[in-house]
């Protein structure tokens, strides 16, 4: 396959991704807006959503007061902001639509309805439009994708190179929004357990669609410690770090069998899964949840790079 | 030549009877109640939209995505009437290819006298860089769109040649595919030769081109300029429907005897490049330096056999409008036999008696600039006002050569859905002709469609539409 299209299909799944994690924060932001004010008030909470994404500064630079209908702006509609749905799904069907002939039609034509239904939401009178309808509808649409995607798409190394992108981006995600959570809102390891914690901590789950994956996995109340089980070490929550990872080395080992020859990024994406299947929680504790986090996004970002060398910028190691 | 507006061929009508082919057709549109009418156009819109054929115009504002108006009032000729296209439209591929030879080795035709020197080899078009160079099998243009207009049953002209990479054919395509989709009645009805062969028959030319240094199963790729050219959709479309790679410039690079595409898998070679972008941008070390889109060092590898370029560097000599009048003189000096379809009566500004015929007419023809496209630059005399007839006439004087002149053709006109109902509207027809191994044309075409009332610039870019096209079985 051109290397290009690999890019490309790469780039399309990660946009897609990214738009479906900046609709989940819009979603539980929204939401916890309409909680009563037990923690600094909504503004906060806003703030803490637009720190999850890193664009805080655009944003205040740009509207300046985070109320909520500017916020829906920006995350949604926004085509300043690079991580708004906006930005996310056009970059996502801009990819596509340029290795169109590497996508089945259903994932093409679903694509092309998102962002075709995107302008017609433009045109719309934004009074019309309700927080939950937008979230609702960018679940929607990336699910459709990504269940286009995954049937009917040949499972060629063009499918192993949208599910790196996917799982790549996923791991990302996820890796920031827990550290946000914890490092932002409490930045001193002595608030886990409060009672001020709890309802953050919950919020933290709902923005994985993670609280019934919780009760599912773990009994009794929310710790930090069940919580950084789940979302880092649990194999069977299908945005943990260690699932995500453990994707990229299935994709990546699918490529090697299928071109006969593995390269640089299956040994990297391995040795992070490795270190992932013998870390404990208590290991992230000592080591500090904050730090580990910011290890993993390194080294997820070092994968990234080593992938985008050996397959997808065309001249062989 | 009268200057009364001659009688419009209607191709549904004789007189107030209409005409056999047509006789389904008109029925269909009768029956169809308004509302289902203007659902069916939307619908049709959708399905543009959503498989995404649009023709992207970038750097005139608004959508950059637009779609090209698509009429759903079929155009349909008879098997008789194809029958003399295809067999004219061949004979036509095949002295341009003859001809493209010739200019590029020993030059007979220009020894013989049959055509000015200079008209060749001052052409801009005229490639020196491949003097001397033959393609595989001789062939220099292997996808030949000709613009055939029509004025009466059986009188069609042959009003351009397209050696170089003539687009559309997707139209022709997708028009069918959303008509069948859409009318699947009026299918059973008719007898219509599909035209769905095309890709198979585009992949079968190109492969039969390879160069003999290939070994195996030749790897086509088609090489566009990018996501940002009109054509765009079509690249990708057809890439798709043959089952080969779409590259750009940057996919390709050239080490040792052979031009390479950069993959996953490391560099693999490519035997044959079907490219959509000008001679000028192919290879910057050859030509424009300032070319991004291009691959350096190509026209070396295609000229030691390397890679084989469709069309090849140079096919453009063949098409531009002032070659155009001697194409009836190719066909009778390489082929000994006499044309089947006619050339459109042409003035040659570089005449110098024509040229005067012209100046003195020009409120009655067309004149258009020798190496123009699109529709641009030209002068529609019974149309435009005396200043700019004016005006043309000092740029005509300026610089003959640049200019040749045609009658204003009674082009046939074809029932179009207008909101009051149908209306004639005048058509054009380029079908498809591929040259390789064997000369093959699909039966259709792309027929475009001058939607404004009494307009004859069918061009997209001008407010021209498309409509499905119709050839009947015999």
């Amino acid at each position: 396959m051109l290397s290009r299209t690999a890019d490309h299909l790469y780039w399309m799944a990660r946009y897609l991704e990214r738009a479906e994690t900046t609709g989940r924060l819009l979603s539980v932001g929204a939401r916890n807006a309409l909680l009563p004010d037990i923690s600094g008030g909504y503004r906060n909470d806003w703030e803490a959503v637009l720190q999850a994404k890193g664009s805080l500064d655009l944003f205040q630079e740009k509207y300046g007061d985070a109320n909520q209908r500017n916020i829906e702006t920006f995350l949604f509609f926004d085509a300043d902001n690079p991580a708004s749905v906006l930005s996310c799904i056009n970059a996502a069907r801009e990819n596509a639509r340029v290795v169109r002939t590497a996508l089945t039609s259903p994932v093409w034509d679903a694509l092309n309805t998102a962002y075709q239904e995107l302008r017609q939401f433009q045109r719309t009178e934004r009074s019309k439009l309700s927080v939950n309808d937008l979230t609702d509808w960018t679940m929607r649409a990336c699910h459709l994708v990504r269940g286009c995607i995954s049937a009917t798409q040949l499972r060629n190394d063009g499918y192993d190179f949208m599910g790196i992108g996917t799982s790549i981006e996923r791991s990302d995600n996820t890796a920031r929004l827990i550290d946000v959570k914890y490092y932002v809102l409490l930045p001193s390891v002595s608030y886990v357990g409060s009672g001020l914690d709890q309802s953050q901590w919950a919020l933290l789950l709902q923005s994985m669609t993670a609280q019934r994956a919780f009760n599912w996995s773990y009994t009794g109340e929310i710790t930090a410690a069940k919580i950084t089980d789940l979302l880092i070490l649990n194999r069977k929550f299908p945005r943990s770090l260690q699932s995500c990872v453990q994707w990229t080395c299935d994709h990546l080992d699918n490529i090697a069998e299928n071109y006969s020859a593995a390269t640089s990024a299956q040994e990297v994406a391995h040795q992070l899964l490795d270190e992932l299947n013998r870390v404990t929680v208590d290991d992230i504790f000592d080591e500090g949840l904050h730090e580990f986090l910011a290890r993993f996004m390194a080294r997820n970002a070092r994968l990234a790079n080593t992938v985008h060398d050996a397959y997808l910028r065309g001249i062989p190691a | 030549m009268s200057v009364n507006e001659p009688a419009i061929f209607n191709e549904m009508m004789s007189g107030t009877d209409v005409r056999s082919p047509y006789r389904s057709l008109e029925q269909w549109h009768r029956s169809m109640p308004r509302e289902l009418r203007s659902l069916k156009q939307s619908e049709a819109e959708a399905l543009f939209r959503r498989v995404g054929i649009t023709f992207a115009v970038y750097g005139e504002g608004g959508d950059p995505e637009r779609l090209i108006p698509f009429d759903m009032f079929p155009r349909v000729l008879t098997a008789e009437e194809w029958r003399k296209m295809d067999r004219g439209i061949k004979q036509r591929a095949a002295a341009l290819n003859a001809f493209l030879c010739d200019v590029y080795d020993r030059r007979e035709i220009i020894r013989a006298g049959r055509i000015p020197e200079h008209l060749v080899t001052n052409n801009d078009a005229y490639e020196k860089a491949v003097v001397g160079f033959r393609p595989p099998r001789g062939v220099f243009s292997h996808i030949v769109g000709i613009d055939l207009v029509r004025t009466g049953p059986d009188q069609f002209y042959v009003l351009e040649d397209n050696c170089r990479t003539p687009s559309g054919v997707s139209y022709m395509l997708q028009n069918r595919e959303i008509m069948m989709r859409m009318f699947p009645q009026l299918f059973l009805e008719n007898r219509i030769r599909p035209v769905d062969g095309y890709a198979g028959a585009l992949k079968k030319t190109l492969a039969s081109v390879a160069p003999a240094k290939c070994m195996g199963e030749p790897n086509v790729v088609i090489l566009t300029p990018g996501q940002f050219n009109s054509a765009y959709y079509e690249h990708s479309f057809l890439a798709d429907l043959m089952g080969v790679e779409l590259v750009e410039g940057q996919d390709l690079f050239v080490e040792g005897d052979f031009v390479w595409m950069k993959t996953t898998e490391g560099p693999k070679k490519v035997d044959v490049i079907y490219r959509r972008l000008d001679d000028a941008f192919i290879d910057p070390l050859c030509f424009r330096p300032d070319s991004m889109l291009g691959v350096p060092g190509l026209m070396n590898v295609y000229r030691s056999g390397g890679v084989t370029i469709c069309s090849a560097p140079g096919a453009g000599v063949a098409d531009d409008k002032a070659i155009y009048t001697y194409v009836p003189e190719m066909i009778r000096f390489y082929l000994g036999e006499e044309p089947i379809l006619e050339n459109v009566p042409t003035w040659q500004c570089a005449r110098k008696d024509e040229c005067k015929y012209v100046l003195e007419h020009l409120s009655e023809l067309v004149v258009k600039e020798v190496h123009g496209s699109g529709g641009y630059g030209m002068l529609v005399g019974p149309k435009a006002d005396k200043s700019t007839i004016e005006a043309f006439a000092a740029k005509i004087r300026d610089n003959p050569d640049n200019y040749i002149a045609q009658p204003t053709l009674a082009l046939s006109a074809c029932p179009t859905f207008v909101d009051e109902g149908i209306a004639p509207r005048h058509v054009d027809l380029r079908p498809y002709c591929l040259v390789g191994e064997t000369i093959e044309l699909v039966p259709g075409g792309l027929t475009r469609v001058a939607l404004t009332e009494g307009s004859l610039v069918v061009n997209s870019s001008q407010g021209g539409g498309v409509k499905d096209t119709w050839v009947l079985a015999e």
